[in-house]
């Protein structure tokens, strides 16, 4: 049966748009499934759970003593915390201001092989009195209930 | 007293706003020409109660005044004035009512050079606007007082301004922005009174149009102003992060940007109608959607300086009404809007449409990767969605953007005959590939994407310098071309002239910038990007409500010394924060950016210093003020002016 050109012109115009619509939807979904960066504890990167082929993040306190800075570059090694289990975190660019032994982290990186997570950033927010929800999350997870403060 | 003047004034500007959005709407209905002529009194009163009370709490600041508990959480009296008066809207409570106070000016503006819209409109519009002054009102006075007192034990003094907000961009980049959320409430309430009335045409579009593209160029202008600022101050020496909190910006700006296009087609055409009355509606919702983000605490970035649950809650039911509102009028009223669909895939009407479907896909990435964490954790799910993501997903859309923008401005309405078009294309794009080609080539490495930016940058260019000298042929002498360009062509063009040169900025400096982190003792010398830093030595000094130690470098370019840098580190004593701020030397075509980490050693010898070379940032920001001013250009076009006329015909240009 011969279509209208106006019918035509129509249907052309509603499969364009799905297609159209599709095709995003579709590549949103791709790329965020690709790119998003997954949370972990430091007992649950411990525990195996964590890939070690894309970029996470990991939160939790910096544990006292544990930074140890390198004498000829940036490097820096320090353990990250829950209190339950540890993970060592290396960082070879500068650490931000708020960065320091007891207070919280997160970074950002890679897990490899051995278990130590290579952070590609480091952050700390600008506020003393502040403990990112990603660090309380991961205490409280731990069994270590934190109080929820706000500034 | 001024405390207490000042939140009594609160109160009667909420009072003003509930008679606002009742009396003139109610009038509208029953005819009453008493109750409609209430709206322009009532929008005096409203903003002049809001000044006048916005004035007491700047006053408390100026006086150190630390009996009212939000001068004493943001102010210091060693503050340097100017600081004292931007940090009237350093935190929540004054923003909010900064905020205010700005879409108050927006209704006054309505309320004086709206006087030739027909008096039933007038009305209407100024009571929707009513309504949503309304519901903010009811959000400073129920949730973030800014008059609160701390009486009887005040501190003797304040805990100070954060001091990343004690800069002159933050006393600017704030009340810019908001010009631009708030402006969208005008948009907004031009539909909503649309919707109500259930008639639209193309003066309805007209009257809309200077509106929507004040309130876009003055966003515009205050997230360029947000970048810079991040830029200098937070010490990384980035432009955009793809933080959620600049998201919360993008978002309206791309809505807005569509809407503002849209709206063109329904000026010129009477038609997209029902298409334009969505976007308003859409935008302003995401304007919302965007204090919501930012002022909920549900995001961490420095501008959650507020994490109070009730404010989130409060928010997101005033955004529920004001969707669900919309909407629900939408749905009952948009069948009545008829749009002829007649013109050809070869006409303006279609690359408008085109511009339309990218922006709104642009919208729906952002959106999508700004609030999928949030989702996400509702089901127990924690994750993060960064730059990698968008960086994926938005060159592609920009670039087919960038591609029709050439060629738009040039069509017809209705229908466009291709064939004498053709060739200049063909030409102006060989030209374009040729030269884009060979700047790549002279620059040694080669990236697509830089290519690829060029020749969209030299296209836009070349094909609105010849829009230009099309429009301007007939013009007997030079002065006689000049008067061929109206207002709204020059500013169209200067924005899409501004759109080739952030795209030159943004693929320069992401192609071709060096960054370094590096760890370095007084004498220590390094190469990067054709620069020569030495370090010589450090000093530490005290100043007004700071400690300051700076670090002194010596730059070369080819071995000759060029100038002397001094990045330095803060330590502000009032509430022990430590401030980085950078060392930037910028010329049009590259800046030179140091900043400090921190002290390695006790000596305050060593330290861990950030040095970048970034070529061609500045045109980042060049090409946001090119788009702004573009905007505020094109306003004052004569077609603006004088809208006595309800003619329902098509112009055409």
């Amino acid at each position: 049966m011969a279509m209208k050109p106006q019918r035509k012109k129509r249907l052309l115009t509603i499969i364009g748009s799905v297609l159209g619509v599709g095709t995003i939807v579709g590549l949103v979904l791709y790329a965020s499934e690709q790119q998003m960066n997954l949370f972990y504890t430091p007992s649950e990167m411990a525990s195996g759970k964590a890939p070690t082929d894309r970029i996470l993040r990991i939160g939790g306190l910096v544990k006292d003593g544990s930074v140890i800075r390198s004498e000829t570059t940036l490097l820096t090694t320090f353990i990250v915390t829950d209190l339950a289990k540890d993970i060592t975190v290396t960082y070879d660019k500068i650490m931000p201001d708020l960065f320091r032994e007891g207070q919280g982290v997160v970074a950002m990186g890679k897990l490899n092989k051995e278990g130590v997570f290579i952070a590609s950033n480091v952050l700390a927010k600008h506020d003393e009195e502040y403990k990112a929800p990603e660090v309380l999350d991961a205490l409280e997870r731990a069994g270590h209930p934190v109080e929820k403060e706000s500034n | 007293m001024h405390a207490e003047f000042g939140h009594y004034l609160l109160y009667l500007a909420l009072f003003l706003s509930i008679a606002l959005s009742v009396f003139p709407m109610l009038g509208t209905f029953t005819k009453q020409d008493v109750f409609v002529a209430t709206a322009k009194p009532l929008t005096l009163l409203f903003f002049s109660a809001l000044l006048a009370s916005f004035t007491c709490l700047a006053y408390a600041f100026i006086i150190d005044d630390f009996t009212i508990k939000y001068v004493a959480q943001h102010s210091n009296s060693l503050l340097p004035d100017r600081f004292k008066i931007s940090a009237v809207w350093g935190a929540h409570e004054g923003s909010l009512l900064l905020w205010v106070l700005i879409l108050s000016g927006w209704m006054f503006a309505v309320a004086f050079l709206g006087t030739n819209l027909p008096k039933l409109n007038y009305a209407r519009v100024l009571s929707v606007l009513g309504m949503i002054a309304c519901g903010f009102v009811s959000f400073l006075l129920i949730t973030s007082n800014p008059f609160e007192r701390t009486l009887p034990f005040f501190p003797i003094d304040g805990t100070d301004l954060n001091p990343l907000l004690q800069d002159f961009g933050l006393i600017i980049h704030p009340p810019m922005l908001y010009m631009g959320y708030v402006g969208f409430a005008v948009s907004f309430a031009f539909a909503i009174s649309a919707l109500i009335e259930g008639e639209w045409n193309a003066t309805w579009a007209r009257w809309t149009r200077p509106w929507t593209i004040a309130a876009w160029s003055c966003l515009t202008l205050g997230v360029m102003l947000g970048s810079w600022w991040a830029y200098y101050e937070l010490g990384w020496g980035g432009w955009w992060m793809w933080d959620p909190s600049e998201n919360a910006s993008l978002l309206p700006w791309l809505s807005g940007t569509a809407l503002m296009h849209s709206l063109a087609v329904t000026d010129k055409r009477d038609s997209f109608k029902g298409w334009t009355l969505a976007l308003s509606l859409t935008t302003f919702s995401l304007s919302i959607l965007g204090t919501f983000l930012i002022r909920s605490g549900t995001l961490t970035s420095v501008h959650s300086f507020a994490n109070d649950p009730e404010r989130g809650r409060f928010l997101l039911i005033f955004l529920a009404i004001v969707v669900g509102a919309a909407l629900l009028l939408f749905s009952f009223r948009a069948s009545k809007v008829k749009t002829k669909a007649d013109f050809s895939e070869t006409s303006k009407d279609m690359f408008l449409l085109m511009n339309n479907i990218l922006f709104i896909s642009l919208t729906f990435i952002v959106f999508f990767g700004t609030l999928y964490p949030m989702f996400a954790e509702a089901f127990g799910r924690k994750l993060s969605v960064g730059a990698p993501y968008f960086d994926m997903l938005f060159p592609y859309p920009v670039a087919v953007l960038a591609i029709l923008v050439g060629i738009g401005p040039l069509l017809n309405w209705k229908h466009h005959d291709f064939s004498k078009l053709k060739m200049i294309l063909l030409k102006v794009g060989a030209v374009s590939l040729v030269i884009s080609l060979l700047a790549v080539w002279f620059t040694g490495t080669f990236y697509g994407w830089v290519f690829v930016g060029l020749f969209l940058a030299l296209w836009i260019s070349l094909l609105s310098l010849y829009n230009v000298s099309k429009i301007t042929r007939h013009g007997k002498n030079w002065l006689d071309k000049v008067k061929k360009i109206k207002a709204a062509f020059l500013g169209m063009t200067i924005a899409h002239l501004g759109v080739a040169v952030m795209i030159v900025g943004v693929v320069m400096t992401s192609y071709y910038s060096v960054e370094k982190d590096l760890r370095m003792t007084v004498g220590d010398v390094q190469e990067i990007g054709g620069y020569r830093f030495e370090m010589l030595s450090s000093q530490v000094s005290s100043k007004e409500n700071y400690q300051s130690t700076t670090v002194t470098f010596k730059v070369f370019k080819d071995n000759e010394m060029i100038l002397i840098m001094k990045p330095e580190k803060r330590y502000y004593l009032a509430g022990k924060q430590l401030m980085t701020e950078a060392a930037i030397d910028y010329t049009l075509f590259r800046d030179l950016y140091l900043a400090l980490g921190e002290s390695l050693d006790n000596a305050g010898e060593t330290w861990s210093v950030r040095i970048y070379v970034k070529p061609f940032i500045r045109w980042i920001w060049l090409g946001a003020i090119f788009m702004g001013f573009g905007g505020i250009i094109s306003i004052t076009d004569k077609r603006y002016k004088n809208l006595k006329s309800t003619s329902n015909k098509s112009v055409g240009m």
